[in-house]
């Protein structure tokens, strides 16, 4: 292969890496907009929750002395998702649920409110400036020739694309299986209808919002790790790119937020290639609006029917 | 019923404990190269601790808390408005009044107060223009500081390339602005308010990023600086002449060099400019297109059914709010003299939104109250700056949660039939 | 012999897999009052919403006064005449009766913002010409009184009035009732029963009309079409369509 080819390749893989995470938090947008019809807009500060709580304790194991990685890394996973979960819970509870019913710009605009102060929260509590976490999983697997261009995959892409699957299968598993997850369908397809059959629909909401949560801190934990350097305002630009990823796909659709979530890091990778860094997102930026004049309801999205 | 107010009460003590105790109670911290942690202090672990009873007390006590907030009567600061309807004979001179002590005022205090007051005239004019667009269109814009930055640019940029002045510059922002927001407004309006809210978010995050790296015209993120003062039919408030042929304000007069007078000036400009946009939003509100503004905010399905254009009406009232943001950008420029891509980040959006919700959707006179009040609490309480962003939000909640009509709610004209 | 006002042919929506409303057709001619009746659940709302426009059908025509307008939107649907009202009163509930009207009028109305921000005299006289005409429609319903109260305070039958006045206002040619009956006490609907009659032959408007209240359908309507499960089963006089018995078994099968 020639020399271009696989820099391609190598953006393509990279493009890969980051789509997949921009998946996991674009879910958390798609879930909540199929059930209640509206966008989370803390969603993004629940992200960088995520990853500060990953390096939290990460940094506290290490400094304990413990040095078995994988440990290290399914303890913060796991405190990561309890600590996200509950602020999307709480997110929901606070912001969401005493405002049901009202005018639509009234739960948009508390939840605007909720996502500076999370954002500001935690400017405070641990400062605005950038923090750095040192490579935890290092090296790789490369292929090509090494003379030209030498197309590698680190470990930790590996990782991502490992987790990202798990987390997705779990995720189909159990809403295709499980009763909470029949629930969870029913209440997306007629809220109201699903109340009234006896099903306890703030529970299935707050689920929802616990669920994305938890999406969004594995997403937090592998792109902190990922990129090593977190802030308090990473949650906002993540944010902006998985609900760019969700409107792709088609909002409420759950695999449609997989693909538009993998497609969005193989444009971004691509342009990255041919463009100055910065650019990446105004054109993420500009594919949403394309997507809107074009197609609104998103690639695999159902169009909507108004309800008149 | 009390026992299960104490359950969740210590339910959502829990809670507030487990989410504080993470982010407030442990600190990251560089230890050389390395990522290190450190507990917080004994007074900081005092506040996680206060927070937790607060959170305790108010849900266990939620439902006084609740009625309080419901019987607070409500119009009560409507009653600090001198009243609106009761003598529509005495608002004429009220007006006057108003406009006369605005006018007189500046040449009293000092120079700082005068620049802090021109400094709320325009998040006054920013939040009349988001109004229109939140408030009486009911359409939530989060990037509103993007047309903004296009005014500022606009006015910036042919000063500097072109030697326009800023008279001419004036409309010419307003104009741009207006096109960007018709541009921007075009593909998303008619889809649900929800898309708009993200696209205009994105939207202001792009601007700010153009002009960052547009680094050949713009300056990137060192800005433009030395941007020409507005002049009085020609007469410079600068100390010595800037431009050939032309004379300086004090010479013109013969009276000695103030800088104060050049403040001055930039503050009757910006009493102006608000005093013209708000005979333009009332002279709007009266109008059929502001009537159906509120129509598609009330009832969109109607408005269509009776040949309304929602997406004509909708990118109408986004475009008109977005020229007025273009218009108190180009003072803003004006007024500084510097600008550059950091006065335009996203937490000034979120600045003007609360501006315009805590004032009251819609109604203007709370918008203009609110403006006084979020930029001159801060310039008081300067030791809880780092604070302002962090109450803005909770403010956003708690507004939404127990009185989402704002402040000062809106007083609608109403329109009335006289009967012969 | 009056011309041919609404002309609809094999009108078909589906939604998926769904077909609503399958190969309906129906004919409203100049001053005359046309219903539609069918159990509930018969697709009688998602005919109205096609020819409105709110939906685009899947297949079909639809012609007002020759022209084709399936597949317009709504508000050019309602500026070529069409009006409609809904199941639902769908008012302005914070505006006042007489701005209820004049919203109404919008398009008629002089909407340059210049001559609106300087109070031009053309702009004065058309805003006193739609206030007159508002005027002139509330007194026909029966609401002069009411004209500066707010919209949501009405009563129930009051709001359906002005629903009325407010679409009479944009000057239709053909007016289209979602139930105009379903709420209103005994009383009122004679009133309304009076008022269509009066707005098909003082003001020779045409009117399709949805309803459940068989003695108002059967009392005031030239022509009746039925429909069961989106399909056509009947159509012809309040007569005939009384003593047909496909129609009999399609109600007492469903109620």
């Amino acid at each position: 292969m020639s020399e271009f080819s696989l820099y391609l390749l190598q953006q393509l893989i990279n493009g890969l890496t980051i789509g997949s995470t921009y998946a996991l938090i674009a879910i958390g947008y798609t879930m909540v907009y199929g059930i209640i019809g509206m966008i989370n807009f803390a969603h993004g500060e629940i992200y960088m929750i995520g990853s500060y709580v990953t390096f939290i304790v990460i940094a506290g194991l290490l400094g304990m002395g413990m040095v078995s990685l994988p440990i290290i890394l399914i303890i913060a996973l796991v405190i990561a998702i309890f600590i996200a979960s509950t602020y999307g819970w709480t997110v929901e509870r606070v912001a969401y649920r005493p405002l049901r019913g009202s005018n639509r710009l009234i739960p948009l605009i508390s939840a605007i409110g909720m996502s500076i102060f999370l954002q500001n929260f935690v400017v405070l509590a641990q400062g605005a400036r950038d923090v750095a976490l040192p490579p935890q999983i290092t090296g790789g697997w490369s292929f090509g020739d090494a003379s030209s261009f030498e197309v590698s995959i680190s470990y930790m892409q590996m990782m991502i694309f490992a987790a990202t699957f798990i987390t997705m299968t779990v995720l189909t598993l159990f809403i295709s299986r499980s009763r909470m997850g029949r629930a969870c369908r029913a209440c997306s397809e007629d809220l109201g209808m699903t109340n009234l059959l006896g099903i306890d629909t703030n529970k299935i909401i707050a689920l929802t919002f616990i669920i994305g949560a938890a999406l969004a801190a594995v997403a937090g934990l592998l792109l902190g790790l990922y990129y090593g350097v977190i802030n308090p305002f990473v949650g906002f630009i993540a944010g902006l790119k998985a609900f760019t990823a969700a409107v792709l796909g088609g909002i409420g659709s759950i695999p449609g937020a997989v693909l538009g979530g993998l497609l969005l890091g193989v444009t971004e990778a691509m342009t990255a290639a041919f463009f100055p860094a910065e650019y990446k997102d105004v054109v993420a930026f500009g594919l949403l609006v394309l997507i809107l004049l074009v197609r609104p309801s998103g690639l695999l999205g159902k169009p909507e029917v108004e309800k008149v | 019923m009390t026992h299960s107010k104490l359950y969740s009460a210590i339910f959502a003590a829990g809670i507030t404990f487990v989410l504080a105790c993470l982010m407030i109670g442990i600190k990251l911290d560089t230890d050389g190269t390395q990522l290190a942690i450190k507990g917080a202090t004994t007074a900081q672990w005092f506040w996680i601790l206060g927070g937790i009873a607060v959170v305790f007390f108010s849900q266990l006590f939620s439902r006084q808390i609740d009625g309080m907030f419901s019987h607070l009567p409500k119009p009560q600061l409507g009653k600090l408005i001198p009243a609106q309807a009761k003598s529509d004979a005495m608002k004429p001179w009220l007006i006057a009044g108003a406009i006369v002590i605005l006018l007189v005022w500046p040449f009293m205090v000092s120079r700082g107060s005068v620049d802090l007051a021109t400094l709320t005239l325009i998040y006054i004019m920013l939040g009349l223009g988001l109004n229109i667009v939140v408030g009486l269109a009911g359409l939530l814009d989060l990037g509103f500081v993007a047309f903004y930055a296009v005014g500022a640019y606009t006015y910036a940029l042919l000063s500097l390339y072109f030697g326009f002045s800023f008279w001419i510059c004036l409309p010419l922002s307003a104009a741009l602005a207006a096109l960007f927001g018709f541009i921007l407004g075009f593909p998303v309006l008619r889809l649900r308010g929800d898309y708009l809210a993200i696209v205009t978010l994105g939207f202001g995050e792009i601007i700010r990023i153009l002009l960052n790296n547009w680094t050949d015209v713009t300056g990137g993120p060192s800005g433009i600086s030395g941007i020409a003062k507005p002049t009085l039919f020609g007469l410079e408030f600068t100390r010595k002449v800037k431009t050939e042929g032309a004379t300086t304000f004090h010479s013109f007069f013969d009276i000695s060099y103030s800088s104060s007078y050049k403040v001055i000036f930039l503050y009757m400009i910006a009493v102006l400019l608000v005093l013209f946009l708000i005979y333009l939003i009332n002279r709007l509100i009266r109008m059929p297109i502001g009537r159906a503004w509120e129509a598609l905010r009330e009832d969109e399905i109607a408005c269509r059914s009776l040949g309304l254009n929602r997406t004509a009406i909708k990118l109408s009232a986004f475009t008109i709010g977005a020229s007025t943001a273009g218009f108190a950008g180009c003072f803003f420029a004006a007024r500084q003299g510097f600008i550059s891509p950091e006065s335009f980040i996203f937490i000034e959006s979120a600045i003007i939104l609360a501006i315009v919700v805590l004032g009251g959707m819609g109604s203007q006179v709370g918008v203009i109250l609110a403006a006084i009040i979020m930029t001159i609490l801060p310039e008081l309480a300067r030791e809880f700056s780092e604070y302002r962003m962090l109450l803005f939000g909770l403010l956003m909640v708690v507004m939404m949660r127990w009185r989402p009509e704002g402040l000062l709610p809106m007083k609608r004209p109403q329109l009335e039939l006289n009967k012969q | 012999m009056s011309q041919l006002l609404l002309d609809v042919n094999d009108l078909t929506m589906r939604f998926g897999g769904l077909v609503a409303v399958n190969g309906v057709s129906l004919k409203v001619k100049d001053k005359q009052i046309v219903s539609v009746i069918g159990p509930n659940g018969a697709g009688k709302t998602t005919v109205f919403n096609c020819l409105s426009g709110f939906y685009i059908p899947t297949e079909g025509s639809v012609m007002l006064r020759s022209e084709q307008i399936a597949g317009l939107k709504d508000f050019q649907i309602s500026r070529r005449g069409l009006v409609r009202t809904f199941q639902h009163v769908r008012l302005f509930s914070k505006m006042t009766v007489i701005e209820n009207m004049l919203v109404a009028q919008h398009r008629h109305l002089n909407t340059n913002l210049l001559s609106g921000l300087f109070k031009t005299p053309n702009y004065r006289r058309r805003e006193g010409e739609a206030m007159d005409r508002a005027a002139h429609w509330l007194e026909e319903v029966g609401l002069l009184e009411f004209a500066n109260r707010e919209a949501g305070n009405l009563s129930y039958g009051q709001q359906r009035r002005l629903e009325i006045a407010r679409c009479m206002v944009t000057q239709p040619e053909l007016l289209m009732l979602d139930e105009p009956a379903a709420g209103l006490n005994p009383n009122e609907t004679k009133e309304l029963d009076e008022l269509i009659i009066k707005l098909r032959d003082v003001h020779d408007i045409s009117i399709l009309l949805i309803e459940h209240d068989m003695g108002l359908v059967m009392g005031i309507s030239d022509h009746i079409y039925v429909i069961a499960q989106g399909t056509p089963l009947a159509n012809g006089l309040p007569d005939e369509i009384k003593n047909n018995p496909d129609v009999i078994k399609a109600y007492l099968g469903e109620e």
